[in-house]
């Protein structure tokens, strides 16, 4: 079962409190941008067999969203963090880069 | 190829089996082949299988990382339908329902078609509009369903509750002509045919790169070696995002794990298949007894095919309000696929930025249903160069150009 520490509130929360919200660190657009934008907005996903980040809510605790970073192919949780942020912390890229060395970035 | 009969069966049963040949060839790769298909699952065989039979391509080889059908054509629960409401999308799906009618003749094969058929229950208002709706649209396009009112689904399967606890059963949508097939059965009777006609069936060679040249592909490397071709046909389900990163492009699609289970074999109770797609529960009962019951997908990315749990208790929780007599079964045996859903919960059937490289994707919860149709327009795509009636739709820019099929929001879909 997929266990997440919120990082707003402190607890850690197994998956039935959570509600999963997508991709993070996505760049959105606005009118006037073109086609080829509010489609890599809206569905071009990275979609990675590896290292992930995603957007979760701590929906039945303090209610407010968080980012974490989880691998897709083994389900092992690198870490969460505040969603307030355009870009994972510096401690968390170093840690996955310790444990995953062939990893490509989070770009 | 030894044609299997009566008569053969006959023949071997006098001389204790000890004449039946393998199935199909396993051959060492060839340096080069007209066509490589990726992806040995249902949607790739029966890619090649039309590629070999509409338009002639048989210097084919179809590459598979695991065995053969061991994906999701192994995994799903193999309801056949094609009561969905877009045009493009009913289309396609009753290509292949109607495909699947002869297949078992089509490829000396027997896949166990068993159009016992199908219902899909409304329990909720907006699903009664939504399936009236889908009804009318399905008759102005010759796909035959009809409503049936409550006690008209009493009537086709008995043991179910009209007046569960939290949603009562206000009708259906039924399509006679719906139901199962053997989904094992339709990758070996397709591989059969495959190898038959000379095409190459590898296993358990991973593909691991794709070349290309001057924007155009020449080959892939695997791990026996490379392999040269003129065209290349990715169909791969839930790694079609790691297939298109190699061959250079992306892909709106995201891989998440759709679980099914099976219960202990008990005498025949259900004759028919039942959606509830509000409840978010599918059932229907194999040849050994068991019942076979789907449930909804997982809300995150996962290429495990492992779900989480809680979706099973969901899903059993559905169908024991709906089927009160199942509430002390056994459940046997529980799996995990990854599905590659797509933005509009329509599939991908399409040519790519990569010259002479064709993709077929995105067939998400739904895929086994449509395996023959969208083999024959896949060979038609991959064959021409230029999608046909089937797939034209279905090309991965109108997700740019805001062509949506949307099935998420019609009422046809279970997701």
């Amino acid at each position: 079962m997929l266990i997440l520490e919120c990082p707003c509130c402190g607890v850690k929360a197994e998956e039935t409190e959570l509600a999963p919200g997508g991709e993070a660190h996505l760049k959105r657009f606005g009118p006037g941008s073109s086609d080829a934008e509010f489609e890599t907005y809206m569905f071009a996903r990275k979609n990675p067999k590896g290292v992930h980040f995603e957007r979760w809510r701590h929906a039945y605790g303090c209610g407010k969203w968080f980012l974490a970073a989880r691998d897709t192919a083994t389900l092992e949780v690198f870490g969460t963090y505040p969603a307030q942020t355009t870009e994972p912390p510096a401690e968390l890229i170093a840690k996955i880069q310790a444990k995953r060395p062939g990893w490509k970035g989070w770009k | 190829m030894r044609r299997y009969s009566v008569f053969a069966l006959a023949r071997e049963a006098l001389r204790y089996h000890s004449g039946w040949g393998k199935a199909w060839a396993s051959p060492e790769p060839k340096k080069h082949y007209d066509a490589i298909i990726i992806g040995a699952g249902g949607h790739g065989l029966a890619t090649a299988y039309y590629l070999g039979k509409n338009h002639g391509i048989r210097n084919v080889a179809v590459i598979e990382k695991g065995w053969l059908g061991g994906g999701n054509t192994g995994r799903n629960t193999t309801i056949i339908r094609s009561n969905y409401l877009q045009d493009p999308s009913s289309a396609i799906f009753e290509k292949a329902r109607a495909l699947y009618e002869n297949l078992s003749q089509d490829l000396n094969y027997n896949i166990m078609f068993s159009p016992r058929g199908l219902l899909m229950l409304a329990q909720t208002h907006h699903e009664v509009r939504g399936y009236k709706r889908t009804v009318h649209a399905n008759q102005l396009q010759g796909v035959t369903t009809e409503w049936l009112e409550p006690e008209q689904v009493k009537k086709v399967v008995p043991i179910i509750n009209l007046h569960g606890p939290r949603y009562p059963v206000l009708g259906g949508q039924w399509q006679a002509r719906g139901g199962t097939a053997r989904h094992d059965a339709v990758a070996w009777g397709y591989a059969r045919a495959c190898s038959d006609m000379g095409m190459d069936i590898i296993q358990n060679c991973e593909v691991t790169a794709v070349r290309q040249e001057n924007g155009v592909v020449t080959g892939v490397e695997t791990t026996r070696g490379e392999i040269g071709c003129k065209k290349l046909g990715i169909v791969v389900a839930g790694h079609s995002g790691v297939l298109a990163e190699m061959a250079g492009f992306r892909l709106p699609i995201e891989s998440i794990a759709l679980q099914a289970l099976v219960s202990e074999p008990i005498k025949p109770v259900i004759d028919i298949v039942v959606m509830a797609n509000t409840v978010h529960g599918y059932i229907s009962q194999s040849d050994k007894g068991e019942l076979v019951i789907g449930g909804g997908t997982d809300g995150f990315n996962n290429y495990t095919q492992r779900g989480s749990f809680h979706h099973i208790e969901e899903t059993l929780r559905a169908l024991v309000e709906t089927f009160p007599i199942i509430s002390r079964l056994k459940m046997l045996r529980q799996w995990g696929g990854i599905v590659d859903m797509t933005g509009d919960r329509s599939p991908i059937i399409s040519k790519t930025p990569l010259g002479n490289c064709f993709i077929n994707c995105g067939w998400g919860t739904g895929g086994f249903k449509a395996i023959p149709g969208s083999g024959w327009a896949m060979a038609e795509l991959i064959a021409k160069g230029e999608p046909g009636a089937l797939a034209r739709e279905f090309d991965m820019w109108r997700f740019k150009e805001g062509r949506f099929i949307d099935e998420s929001v019609a009422a046809g879909v279970a997701h």
